[in-house]
């Protein structure tokens, strides 16, 4: 692609001066890593806090007296029971029951804001434009910049900005100033970890990564550790482990349906998913762990104990706090029991793995000390 | 006296007598990142001239290792089999991969010498 072509989030000149290596990465120019390297930042992230921009993804406003009604037709999801400040990950569907998107969903003030990811965000500005219907005026706030800062150090260091945000619920928001400047703090993140995401004006993304950047535990983190942290936490990359032909039952995304949307349905695809729900669907989504140090990359072919095909990898390398190979795949229904072998076709040799229980590393999401 | 040569796929060569030692370049691992796999080929095994002799995989993504010139695999480096970041500390040193008995000498005539590397790797950006 023609790096010309390619946009830069507001942090771009901060990357540069802390020395990342700067990749193409949906249509950005993206940090991958920093002098660090990946591995450094990886172990950081667990171990302190990592910043993050990822101001790639896509941020939304949906507006409307009956935004979250429209949303349920397009998600499974629980959106009209939503709470003030409260989110939610949630899927967006198709007709068939395929995955287009997955997202976080938060009920702000009178609208709902959304955060896509980056490679959908076009499509879908013009998907839920199309299917949302005139009564919801969809925005995509390009304007707005993202920071995840992401570890077990991450809420003592806000807190010395923001005191009190440290008991904010897991999977909530709340509008605060750090710095002098005004921000949407979110306690979600895609690592595993305890962290938040601090959605901004542009304009002041630079003034706070630095500020944050100067705490002692903050190390900046590019996105091939987002990538390593993501698939230990054993969360799913759109475009590579859920996609327009993975339902969220095959995806072990069951979760998502909220108890409220089983019985009701509603949603596109109910049909098939429901009946997938009930039944089970013919391949699942699993954890794998390669028995030998090789790492199986996304596309290796997963066969049974008799070379028989069972599915792909779909995401795959090297776990660096696991220490050793690591992967997520589909199989067929009758080999994702936990233990099950499988075979993983790595430069022609068949290599032994077996399936795991998904996350490869315990996350470490807040959780509100009992009262 | 030892003879060091380079590839344009970043893989180095000393000959010292009838064997090879055989490696990527400093400039090969800054590029890969944090080595974290390495498979080397058995002893005894026949490599070609510019085919696969061994494979390093870097956190992100996994690369060959060419052999840059033909010869049998006469013993192979278990110190970064068992620890890969070796790859990274030390890659023209420490870090080799694989030991050559060379099939033609000749055929390191067509390779890069020091300088020329170095000229190579420059006009890469």
């Amino acid at each position: 692609m023609d790096p010309a072509a390619l946009e830069r989030t507001p942090l771009y000149p901060l990357h540069l001066r802390l020395g990342a290596k700067m990749v193409p990465f949906a249509g950005y120019e993206m940090p991958v890593n920093y002098p660090a390297g990946i591995l450094a930042e990886h172990l950081h992230t667990r171990a302190k806090a990592g910043l993050f921009d990822v101001s790639h993804m896509g941020q939304m406003r949906l507006a409307g007296s009956a935004a979250d009604r429209a949303l349920e037709s397009l998600v499974p999801g629980d959106v009209i029971g939503l709470a003030p400040a409260r989110m939610r990950y949630t899927l967006l569907l198709d007709a068939a029951g395929g995955i287009l998107d997955d997202l976080i969903v938060t009920r702000a003030p009178d609208e709902l804001r959304l955060v896509v990811n980056a490679a959908r965000k076009h499509a879908d500005l013009a998907d839920l434009r199309e299917r949302l219907g005139i009564g919801v005026a969809v925005e995509l706030l390009d304007d707005r910049a993202l920071i995840a800062l992401q570890g077990p150090a991450a809420a003592a260091v806000l807190g010395r900005f923001l005191p009190g945000i440290g008991s904010l619920s897991f999977m909530s928001a709340r509008e605060a100033s750090l710095a002098g400047r005004r921000a949407i703090f979110s306690r979600c993140g895609y690592t595993g970890e305890d962290g938040f995401e601090i959605s901004l004006a542009a304009k002041d993304a630079e003034a706070v990564a630095e500020r944050l950047l100067a705490e002692p535990e903050v190390m900046p983190v590019g996105l091939g550790a987002r990538d390593t942290l993501r698939l230990e936490a054993g969360l799913c990359l759109w475009g590579h482990d859920i996609d327009e032909t993975t339902t969220p039952i095959e995806a072990d995304l069951a979760w998502t349906i909220a108890k409220r949307r089983r019985a009701e349905g509603g949603f596109p695809g109910a049909a098939k998913i429901l009946r997938q729900l009930s039944e089970g669907a013919g391949r699942k989504r699993v954890g794998i762990r390669p028995d030998e140090r090789a790492p199986a990359r996304e596309e290796t072919p997963i066969v049974d104990a008799a070379g028989r095909p069972l599915g792909r990898v779909t995401s795959g390398g090297f776990g660096p706090s696991v220490g050793g190979p690591i992967a997520m795949g589909y199989v067929e229904a009758g080999h994702a029991a936990e233990g099950s072998p499988l075979g993983l076709f790595v430069r022609g040799a068949r290599r032994p793995a077996h399936v795991v229980r998904l996350p490869f590393v315990a996350t470490r999401y807040y959780r509100a000390p009992a009262s | 006296m030892s003879i060091l040569r380079f590839t344009k796929d970043h893989e180095w060569i000393r000959l010292d007598g009838d064997i090879a030692v055989v490696g990527i370049t400093d400039y090969a691992q800054s590029q890969l990142g944090d080595v974290v796999y390495v498979e080397l080929p058995e002893i005894g095994r026949r490599v070609e001239k510019g085919k696969e002799a061994a494979v390093v995989e870097s956190v992100k993504a996994a690369s060959e290792v060419y052999a840059p010139v033909s010869g049998e695999v006469v013993e192979t480096n278990a110190a970064i089999a068992a620890e890969p970041a070796k790859v990274n500390a030390d890659a023209e040193g420490e870090g080799w991969f694989i030991k050559l008995k060379l099939a033609d000498p000749k055929e390191l005539d067509g390779l890069l010498d020091e300088a020329a590397y170095k000229r190579f790797v420059e006009g890469q950006g």
